[in-house]
């Protein structure tokens, strides 16, 4: 058998909003664009934490492990299986976002008058006892046992790392090579072992053929993200998008850089059909020139509104199952302004980069953050006066402006970009 | 030459703080940087014309710089608030005529404390790409420094290292975890910039080398056994309610930039 330690996953399609204030809404850079990726809800309310991990593992059900350090011995009722579609409704709903504006006819009074004027940008602002028997030969404590979903769920805590892993080993969690090192310095720092299991009955009686995301609530002083297990046997840097909800303001890394990833960009409209490439791209870019050690801020926002929304918003029954249990209106209702705020936060990472656990702290900043790129559709009609001529010439300028910004935010050939835009096709059509 | 070391640290921390805005793009505005520069030196000469003493702009610059670096906030009237509070603190907060904390660790720590989270400072904001440049702009500061003071930056720095390395060996942790801790830039402003403060830490050698001792072991204690953050900026603040005490058990000569308790050490830049 074979665990995968901390997980990953992508995310589906949900319908899609307009809203006219900030650009109409027209697609999303979600998880699904890397290859090995991995979701994580990380609640703080108070001293209380709630990790919930999401799985894209592929594999055999019966070979999946998950290993969470813990800081101390979880109960059956701190754990919860969360539907899917819980996270990937937060990944879409915090996506970046291409929206799309359109210039008017010049000859009409405000293009005759003013010069093009930049779209509107919002401001730069989630068989026991045999079982036992063995466990004590090896200094392995089962601290709780229990069913949790479709999972069967052990609490452990060890004296030596060496035992833990030999036990795991003994009981089918085949242990990648070099964990016991990363076991030994949690078991010294006296934390406990959340291991799940898939249990196939229950699966197979519940008719599911996938893995739905666990959470699990703890009372601590550490906040925190364990990283360093994921990192022991990955085979190269791996992606986490990771939602913190709380209840004060945006959440950043004290321990490693958190940056602002680009944003109210102007771009070319051939975008619109090269929306994911042009966000990977640029995505890569910046982790690049970041050597690969800083923390991307994708979204901060207030849950209680959005702006375009990119999804529908987030329901409090959502919310709840993730471990905001400060909500209490109604199951279908979005939390009420002010009252919780989600920090999304996107992390490329291996040990050599990221050697350390991942520790956050709250700050009072409250200047939201999107991550949003316009499309501003050319007005394509035709006329000779002063105003059009106007028009035209700061169009032109316009448009390699566009270029020189999308080559300098994705290291694409400027070339390249500029043949895409003038072999572009426009069939828009402005949302009336 | 010899180069008066408050001119050497608003040089290095002004070009701090136009890296930190122009490259690592820090949440501070030019227009918030004045902001805070102006109240900071406005205060210092409201301050020093009401206690009738000489006008001394270069301590007021230097608090103000520490500030605009260190000082996260939400709205832009708690930096002002932070600066003269800072300044403030020099006047008000005096013990046998030597002021008691840091100036910006105290205003820090203060709105930190009251402030209900809407100041903040932020330790990872520097990252570690340039970090050997940063350090060797610290430790040119080391040079210029009366080099009597260049002890508690050290023993400081010695403390921390030890305390940092010698908890990962026990946990049987890499080095790369301790390594990584000490490649802040935060933690070298703090060193070189803050608790090396001359006017605010102990009279005596041996004062001041327990003072550091006793400021790592608090900031350690607070950032890996209580798990907050900023440790030694909170170490700091309490260590400094000790300074007292620490100058009535070893009595020394008190320190003055105009002076010298200890030969400044001069630097022959001339060639000969």
């Amino acid at each position: 058998m074979k665990p995968t330690v901390l997980l990953l996953l992508a995310a589906a399609v949900l319908p899609l909003s307009a809203s006219a204030f900030c650009g109409f809404y027209v697609a999303r850079a979600d998880s699904k664009l890397y290859n090995k990726s991995s979701q994580v809800a990380l609640v703080r309310d108070g001293k209380y934490t709630s990790i919930t991990m999401a799985s894209d593992y592929q594999g055999d059900p019966k070979e999946f492990a998950l290993v969470i350090p813990v800081p101390t011995v979880i109960d059956k009722e701190d754990v919860k299986v969360v539907e899917k579609s819980v996270l990937d409704h937060l990944d879409a709903y915090t996506a970046p976002r291409l929206v799309e504006y359109w210039d008017r006819d010049p000859d009409e009074s405000y293009y005759a008058k003013n010069p093009i004027a930049p779209a509107p940008m919002t401001e730069g602002r989630s068989a026991r006892r045999i079982f036992s028997d063995g466990a004590r030969a090896r200094g392995v404590t089962i601290e709780k046992q229990f069913t949790a979903g479709e999972y069967d769920i052990l609490v452990l805590s060890a004296k030596q790392s060496d035992g833990l892993v030999l036990w795991l080993n003994e009981n089918s969690y085949k242990m990648p090579e070099g964990a016991e090192a990363v076991l030994d310095s949690y078991i010294r720092q006296n934390m406990k072992f959340f291991v799940a299991k898939v249990n196939l009955e229950r699966q197979a009686q519940e008719g599911r053929t996938w893995l739905r995301p666990i959470r699990v609530t703890f009372k601590t002083r550490k906040f925190m993200l364990p990283v360093r297990l994921g990192t022991v046997n990955a085979k190269g840097p791996q992606d986490m998008i990771v939602y913190v909800l709380n209840r004060n303001g945006r959440v950043e890394s004290t321990n490693y850089r958190t940056i602002q990833m680009h944003t109210n960009k102007n771009v070319p409209e051939f975008i619109k059909s090269d929306f994911a490439d042009f966000y990977r791209d640029m995505f890569d870019r910046v982790v690049t020139q970041e050597k690969m050690s800083s923390i991307i801020t994708e979204y901060y926002w207030d849950m209680g509104w959005c702006d375009p929304c990119s999804s529908d918003p987030v329901p409090m029954k959502e919310l709840r199952e993730l471990g905001c249990t400060w909500l209490t209106g109604e199951d279908n209702a979005r939390p009420e302004q002010g009252s919780t705020f989600i920090t999304r936060l996107h992390v490329r990472y291996d040990s050599e980069h990221f050697p350390e656990d991942i520790v956050f702290q709250e700050t009072g900043d409250l200047q939201f953050i999107q991550g949003r790129y316009i499309i501003q559709h050319p007005w394509r009609g035709k006329s000779k006066t002063e105003a059009a001529k106007a028009y035209f010439k700061e169009l032109r300028e316009r448009l390699e402006e566009e270029a020189t910004t999308t080559a300098s935010l994705t290291g694409w050939p400027i070339e390249r970009i500029r043949a895409k835009q003038a072999s572009y096709k426009d069939t828009s059509k402005e949302p009336r | 030459m010899r180069i008066d070391p408050r001119h050497y640290q608003i040089a290095v921390l002004s070009t701090l703080l136009v890296y930190g805005m122009t490259v690592l793009h820090f949440e501070v505005t030019l227009a918030k940087a004045a902001t805070i520069l102006g109240t900071a030196t406005a205060c210092q000469w409201l301050f020093s014309k009401a206690a009738r003493i000489r006008f001394e702009w270069r301590s007021a610059l230097i608090s103000g710089l520490s500030m605009c670096l260190l000082c996260r906030c939400s709205t832009w009237w708690l930096a002002v608030l932070a600066a003269a509070i800072a300044i403030g603190s020099k006047f008000a907060l005096r013990w046998r005529g030597k002021h008691l904390f840091n100036p910006t660790n105290f205003a820090l720590v203060l709105l930190m404390l009251v402030g209900d989270g809407r100041v903040w400072v932020s330790p990872g904001q520097w990252g570690n790409v340039a970090f050997f440049a940063f350090l060797m702009a610290c430790l040119g500061g080391l040079v210029v420094m009366r080099a009597g003071r260049a002890d508690v930056a050290l023993t400081f720095l010695f403390s921390w290292v030890a305390l940092l390395v010698g908890r990962s060996l026990w946990l049987h942790e890499p080095m790369t975890i301790p390594l990584h801790r000490l490649q802040n830039g935060a933690l070298l402003l703090f060193t070189f910039f803050m608790i090396s403060d001359p006017r605010t830490t102990p009279d005596s050698r041996a004062g001041r080398i327990v003072f550091a001792m006793l400021v790592a072991l608090g900031g350690w204690w607070w950032q890996f056994k209580m798990f907050e953050t900023n440790g030694p900026l909170w170490s700091l603040a309490v260590c400094s309610l000790l300074t007292p005490l620490l100058d009535f058990l070893l009595p020394a000569q008190r320190h003055s930039w105009s002076g010298p308790s200890t030969p400044p050490l001069q630097l022959n830049l001339a060639p000969s």
